[in-house]
């Protein structure tokens, strides 16, 4: 459960100084199917950062499964992010000297899981995205379809309970896009939260609860 | 660990143009401290080998003193007088002194069979042998005589044996030496030159012989052994009053012992490596800045990654870590190809001059392995920090 009350992100452009959001104040559920959506320089990017703890607040408290996160330094972040956020990107940001199984990988290595364990999890999850096949083929080998699903694949591995997908179609024709969205919308039904960031409207629809940002408001 | 070491790894072998470089930076450093190491090493054992050859507790007494206290030169110039075999059989009898060889020196035309050639005459006794270590071809060494008995027997060096008597056994063979013939009882084996003195050119006489061929009773220098380490000073400070005694008062000889020959020369050439070393272990350095530099460069090209890394949750000290690892990897790799480069060019030295002795220490070998190390931990520890430091949003954003 996501819980953001009077959330606040000051920046500091030269002398002004700008609202990125502005008291926020936002509870998320967990197994929701959530959109949010709004104008780019609206603040949605920075909501997603503040949610996935890779920003932090300028004021205001973040819980985040009951737990207050507001004060967590690097390292905590860090492992809160592991266990509980899995990340989808518009530009896939996969490690291009890596194959499909190294990068699906990844996250455990930093969490310390042992070898054995990850081969059997790799092997499952790259299953689970089809693509079986490619296993063995860097990012560079993989359409922007497959690459994206490697991406899914390594945002879930360590079974979080929140995905956060920022733009996931964006770079990919529409027939890819429809799959992807599948893909997590299937993902959701299996109790994980989706939290959806787009610009594309008859995406945002397709979720069970929408929210719109302009200027740093919810409304 | 084994995770890092592989991600490490996956990411040098991905730029390996980059790591090529940095590896041949650190082992031009590593090979020349190895190289110049060794060389400086091989040149201070060779001589003071070549010194220790002359025997364990030799003492070399010289006519006339060296004054070591600089001045004016006396008005009327100190005439040294000579050393003695009186002077010799004197200082033989000192209880710190083992064995005593009275020498001196001439040049004379020797000849046998009609052959005839200029040769270095030294005059000795029996103890000469012992005391210079020296090794027989054939036959014996000047028999044990009185000090002052004038024998007609000779030994000579390989040189003079193979130029006058070159088809046959020279023993018992006559050997004229300007107007006196003495008859060859011996032939040293060869033994090279030996701090420049070449027994391969000599022929050795009794000592009283070679007096009265040079008609000159001045010795050219006494080499005595002493009995052990220790006797050494006190034979040193012996013989000094014995001179004094036996020349009304003046103690005119110097007395050089072969250790302070020895440790001089250890000493400076000892010095001269560490100044050799330091210089090359400046490459060190540059090839440290090198791996910095690289390292700063690689950090700022996998900003994406680093922020990614840290999105998926790795901690502050994994990617430090990381990076450190992956700058130890490179020097270590560095070192290795560096040694491998040294070694082998200390090889080719070895082809080239094989009389030159080129030792490697291991101590050397070692702490150019701990130093390439530390300069890849310590010059890699900037770029990690930083790769560690970054903030993830903007690492991400960064395309």
């Amino acid at each position: 459960m996501i819980e953001l009350k009077d959330i606040s992100r000051l920046f500091q452009v030269g002398e002004q100084t700008v609202h990125a959001l502005d008291n926020i104040n936002l509870t998320i559920n967990n197994g929701e199917y959530i959109s949010v959506m709004g104008p780019s320089g609206s603040g949605k990017s920075t909501l997603l950062n503040i949610i996935s703890l890779l920003d932090q607040p300028s004021s205001g408290s973040y819980r985040l499964n009951q737990q207050d996160v507001t004060g967590f330094n690097d390292d905590q972040l860090a492992k809160v992010r592991r266990e509980n956020i899995g990340f989808i990107f518009q530009f896939f940001h996969l490690i291009p000297r890596l194959s499909t199984a190294e990068n699906i990988e990844m996250p455990m290595i930093l969490a310390g899981i042992p070898a054995v364990e990850r081969k059997h999890r790799v092997s499952a999850a790259i299953a689970s995205v089809d693509l079986s096949d490619r296993a063995d083929h860097r990012p560079d080998q993989l359409s922007g379809g497959q690459r994206q699903r490697v991406a899914i694949a390594r945002a879930t591995i360590m079974r979080p309970s929140i995905l956060l997908a920022d733009e996931p179609t964006g770079n990919l024709d529409s027939r890819s896009g429809i799959e992807i969205i599948e893909l997590l919308e299937n993902l959701n039904r299996q109790a994980v939260t989706l939290i959806l960031i787009t610009h594309d409207q008859a995406l945002g629809d397709r979720a069970a609860r929408k929210i719109r940002i302009v200027d740093g408001r919810i409304c | 660990m084994k995770d890092t070491l592989n991600q490490a790894l996956t990411a040098i072998f991905a730029q390996k143009l980059r790591a090529a470089l940095i590896v041949l930076a650190m082992s031009i450093g590593i090979s020349s401290v190895t190289i110049l190491t060794a060389l400086g090493e091989s040149a201070r054992s060779y001589i003071v080998h070549e010194f220790e050859a002359l025997g364990t507790h030799l003492l070399i007494m010289l006519p006339g003193r060296s004054e070591t206290t600089g001045g004016q030169p006396p008005i009327f110039g100190e005439t040294p007088r000579d050393l003695t075999l009186e002077d010799a059989e004197a200082i033989a009898r000192s209880r710190y002194i083992a064995a005593i060889a009275p020498v001196s020196v001439g040049s004379a035309p020797v000849s046998a069979l009609g052959l005839e050639r200029e040769a270095t005459i030294m005059g000795s006794t029996a103890a000469l042998r012992r005391v210079r270590h020296l090794n027989m071809a054939q036959g014996r060494f000047l028999p044990q005589t009185d000090i002052d008995q004038a024998l007609p027997v000779c030994v000579i060096g390989q040189t003079i044996k193979n130029e006058l008597f070159a088809k046959q056994s020279a023993l018992g063979q006559w050997l004229r030496i300007n107007d006196r013939r003495f008859r060859v009882i011996g032939v040293l084996s060869s033994e090279g030159q030996s701090v420049g003195v070449d027994f391969d050119e000599m022929v050795i006489i009794p000592v009283a012989s070679a007096q009265i061929l040079f008609n000159n009773h001045s010795l050219f220098r006494i080499l005595a052994e002493a009995k052990s380490k220790k006797a050494m000073y006190q034979a040193v400070i012996d013989i000094g009053q014995i001179i004094k005694r036996r020349h009304d008062g003046e103690e005119d000889i110097t007395v050089i012992t072969q250790d302070s020959v020895v440790n001089t020369f250890d000493e400076i050439l000892s010095a001269l490596t560490l100044t050799v070393a330091s210089i090359a272990a400046i490459s060190l350095v540059v090839a440290g800045v090198l791996v910095m530099n690289v390292m700063l460069v690689s950090v700022s090209q996998r900003t994406p990654e680093i922020g990614l890394l840290k999105a998926l949750g790795a901690s502050q000290s994994q990617l430090q870590w990381l990076f450190l690892t992956e700058a130890a990897i490179l020097s270590i790799a560095g070192a290795l190809l560096g040694l491998l480069l040294g070694k082998l060019a200390l090889f080719l030295f070895q082809m080239l001059y094989p009389n030159f002795p080129v030792i490697l220490p291991t101590w050397a070998l070692m702490a150019a392995l701990l130093v390439s190390v530390l300069t890849g931990l310590v010059f890699g520890v900037l770029p990690a920090r930083k790769a560690a430091k970054l903030e993830p949003i903007s690492a991400l954003a960064k395309r």
